[in-house]
C-alpha cells in the first residue's frame, strides 16, 4: 500500500507542465487532488514514471462567469461547488450533485477537472457536465482544443484526452431564467459509488417545458444523455392533467436507454428500475425548481 | 532508484526541513519521520478517514498526499488540536459522550469535525451523520460520536 517509485515534477507554469507531458507521453500522469490517482498508486494499479503535480499552477485555479457560462479552472476543489455562493447560484445542478462526491474531507482536495479527466462512469461531475452540455479545454504543446462533454467520456476511466494533453478548464452553461434542475442518486451508503443516478435540466415557459435534458450515470460505461426521453417532456405542462403521463413515459424511456450491468452490488434490472424511479423524481424536481419563472423570460 | 526532495513544512506550529523520498506519503512522513503517531493509518486509499489532518486549514486525507507536496505548507495533526493542556472542545465533548472506544478512528474524526464545524457551525444531526460517512468506526455505532459533535457545535443541539 505504498506508491511505487516515480519522478515527481512540480512545474511552475502550464507551458512547463505541457513540456513534461509532451516528453513523457503515457509514462506521465497528472497529479491534481490525488483522490483517485493516489489510491491507484498505493495499490500499484498505476505505475507512472513521472508525476506532474499541477496543484500550484495559478492558471488552473480561477473561476470566471460571463455570457451565460462559467469557466472553472481544472484544479478548483470540488468543495467550491458547495461553498461558493456564486457557483451555487450559477451552477445549481453541479452544486446539487457535489455532496454525493466522496466525502466532506475528499471534496476539500478533489478537483473538478480531476473528476472529469478521471472519467469514472459513476462520477457525479461527469454526469452533470454531460447533462448541461458543457465542455472542457485541453491544452498540449501543439495547441488547445475544446472537447464537448458528450465526446469527452469514451469508456469507464477513459477520456478523449490524449496522453500529452492537460485538461486546463471546464466550461459550464450557467443557469438561465426559467431553467430548473434535479439530481438524485442511490448508493448503498452516502459517499459510496452510485448504483444509479439521474440528472435533469429543463426550461419552462408559459406553463410548459420548452427544452429538456436528461442524463444517466453509473448505468453504462460512460454518462449517457437520454435524448428521446427528454424529448417527450417538451411542450408538456408537467403540473397539468397530462403531466404525470409525460413524466412516467420519459422515465420509462430513460430506463430503456440505460445500459446497466450486473455486479456484486446490484443487478442490471435493479439499476434500470432505479433509473425510472430516480428519473421521475428529478424531472419533478426540475419542473418545480423552474416554476419561479414564467412569461417571456429566457 | 528513488528520488528525494527537500521540503520545508510547518507541522503544529513547528518548522521542519527534511529530505523525503518523493513517493513517501504524508501519513508516513508524519508518523515515521516526525514521530507524530496520532495520525492513524488504516486503509491507505482514502476510504477509512483515520489519517485525516489539516493542510493549510482544510481537512484532507494524509494517505492521499505525498509529503513532497506539503513543501511550504502548514500542516496540523491531532497532536496540535489541544491548546497546550487544555483540550479542544471537540476532544472534551468526545470524552463527555463516550464517543470513542478503541480510539483508532478518533484522530481522523476529530480533525474532520473541526474543519466541518468551521464551515457549518450549527449542523443538523443528519448532516453530521453524512460527514461521518467518510470515517469508519467499528466500536461505537456512531451515535455517541454524533452526540459529541452536536454538543461541541455552536448550536449544541442534541
Amino acid at each position: 500500500m505504498k506508491p511505487p517509485p516515480f519522478r515527481y515534477v512540480r512545474p511552475d507554469s502550464v507551458e512547463e507542465a505541457l513540456e513534461v507531458l509532451g516528453e513523457h507521453g503515457e509514462e506521465a500522469k497528472v497529479l491534481a487532488g490525488g483522490c483517485s490517482l493516489v489510491p491507484m498508486l498505493n495499490m500499484r494499479l498505476a505505475r507512472p514514471e513521472v508525476l506532474v503535480d499541477v496543484n500550484r499552477l495559478e492558471a488552473l485555479s480561477g473561476v470566471a462567469c460571463d455570457n451565460g457560462s462559467v469557466t472553472i479552472g481544472a484544479t478548483v476543489r470540488q468543495a467550491a461547488l458547495e461553498r461558493s455562493p456564486q457557483l451555487r447560484r450559477e451552477l445549481p445542478l453541479a452544486a446539487a450533485c457535489t455532496p454525493y462526491i466522496g466525502h466532506f474531507v475528499t471534496r476539500n482536495r478533489g478537483t473538478i477537472g480531476g473528476s472529469l479527466a478521471h472519467a469514472d462512469a459513476r462520477g457525479e461531475l461527469p454526469l452533470a457536465l454531460v447533462t448541461l452540455g458543457g465542455s472542457v479545454l485541453a491544452q498540449s504543446q501543439r495547441g488547445q482544443r475544446s472537447i464537448a462533454a458528450e465526446d469527452l467520456f469514451v469508456y469507464h476511466f477513459t477520456s478523449a484526452l490524449a496522453h500529452e494533453e492537460l485538461l486546463t478548464a471546464v466550461h459550464w452553461p450557467a443557469a438561465g431564467p426559467g431553467w430548473g434542475y434535479g439530481f438524485a442518486e442511490t448508493a448503498q451508503r452516502h459517499g459510496d459509488y452510485a448504483l444509479a443516478m439521474v440528472a435533469c435540466a429543463l426550461a419552462r415557459r408559459d406553463g410548459a417545458v420548452v427544452e429538456a435534458r436528461l442524463g444517466l450515470g453509473a448505468v453504462a460505461d460512460r454518462p449517457l444523455l437520454a435524448s428521446e426521453a427528454a424529448e417527450v417532456l417538451v411542450g408538456q405542462d408537467l403540473g397539468g392533467p397530462a403531466g404525470d403521463g409525460a413524466v412516467a413515459e420519459a422515465a420509462r424511456l430513460a430506463a430503456a436507454a440505460a445500459e446497466p450491468f450486473d455486479d456484486l452490488h446490484a443487478s442490471a434490472a435493479y439499476r434500470r428500475r432505479l433509473v425510472a424511479v430516480l428519473g421521475e423524481q428529478v424531472i419533478r424536481a426540475a419542473w418545480e425548481s423552474a416554476s419561479g419563472t414564467s412569461g417571456s423570460a429566457g | 532508484m528513488s528520488s528525494h526532495s527537500e521540503i520545508a513544512v510547518t507541522v503544529n506550529g513547528r518548522r521542519y526541513r527534511e529530505a523525503v523520498a518523493e513517493r513517501m506519503l504524508l501519513s508516513d512522513f508524519l508518523r515515521q519521520r516526525l514521530g507524530l503517531t496520532g495520525t492513524h493509518v488504516g486503509c491507505e486509499h482514502g476510504v477509512c478517514g483515520s489519517c485525516t489532518v489539516h493542510l493549510d486549514g482544510a481537512a484532507v486525507r494524509s494517505c492521499l498526499l505525498l509529503a513532497v507536496q506539503t513543501d511550504g505548507a502548514d500542516v496540523r495533526t491531532v497532536e496540535g488540536l489541544a491548546d497546550g493542556e487544555r483540550l479542544h472542545p471537540l476532544q472534551e465533548a468526545f470524552r463527555e459522550h463516550f464517543a470513542l472506544q478503541c480510539g483508532f478512528c478518533t484522530p481522523g474524526i476529530l480533525m474532520a469535525a473541526a474543519d466541518f464545524l468551521a464551515h457549518n457551525p450549527a449542523p443538523a444531526r443528519n448532516e453530521i451523520a453524512e460527514m461521518l460517512a467518510g470515517h469508519l468506526c467499528r466500536c461505537t455505532g456512531y451515535a455517541p460520536i454524533i452526540d459529541a459533535i452536536a454538543a461541541a457545535s455552536g448550536s449544541g443541539a442534541e
